[in-house]
């Protein structure tokens, strides 16, 4: 018994400190790209392009942290998450393209940026996840 | 569905946590079952019911509201 604890624990103590280093890599070379080629190297077309690259590898490294995350979770942990996932996924399409519209037809006094999406993305992500952890309780 | 896995851990004298060790399950998820707030999987049903030495039968009851 105890050592299925550890086990389990070890697991999802590994897998999340594992999502957190990659997250973190991916974070930081996006701030990289994002502010190096003004600051650091003078917008330099290779040096944006490793850049670009290392911080798309860094995405790959992070998407598979979490498929493995989510893989190792219990079935009520996986379920709270796919419950989650719908609601962004569903919120996502609907109101990146009611945002794009309000853009295209000049309702909105700033152009739509890509930003703003991710931004409810992951307020939605995460009001889900609370909501879900609450539910089943 | 219901169930009596509170019951029967309390026979078997487990914590939650100890009876979520065993099925290698979050202790909220038996929680949840237990207040029958989610219904486990036939897998884990079948490990429930191989932890108490119980057919499953005995153990959950179905609620023909559910269909």
């Amino acid at each position: 018994m105890e050592k299925s604890k550890l086990s389990r624990c070890t697991t999802q103590k590994r897998n999340n400190l594992l999502l957190f280093y990659w997250t973190m890599a991916w974070v930081l070379t996006m701030a990289l790209i994002a502010f190096g080629p003004k600051f650091l190297w003078d917008n330099n077309d290779t040096l944006n392009l490793v850049g670009i690259l290392v911080n798309f590898l860094a995405g790959i490294g992070m998407i598979l942290a979490n498929k493995k995350h989510l893989n190792d979770l219990d079935e009520l942990q996986r379920k709270i998450q796919l419950e989650a996932m719908a609601i962004t996924l569903g919120i996502a399409v609907v109101a990146g393209l009611s945002y794009s519209m309000l853009d295209v037809w000049n309702l909105i006094s700033f152009d739509a940026e890509i930003s703003h999406l991710v931004i409810i993305i992951g307020l939605t992500y995460l009001t889900g996840t609370i909501v879900g952890n609450l539910r089943y309780r | 569905m219901k169930n009596n896995i509170k019951d029967l851990r309390t026979k078997f004298n487990l914590t939650q946590a100890q009876l979520a060790d065993k099925l290698y399950v979050s202790r909220q998820t038996v929680n949840a079952i237990e207040k029958g707030k989610f219904d486990p999987s036939l897998p884990l049903a079948f490990k429930i019911s191989q932890l108490f030495q119980k057919p499953i039968e005995e153990i959950f009851e179905w609620e023909e509201e559910n269909i």
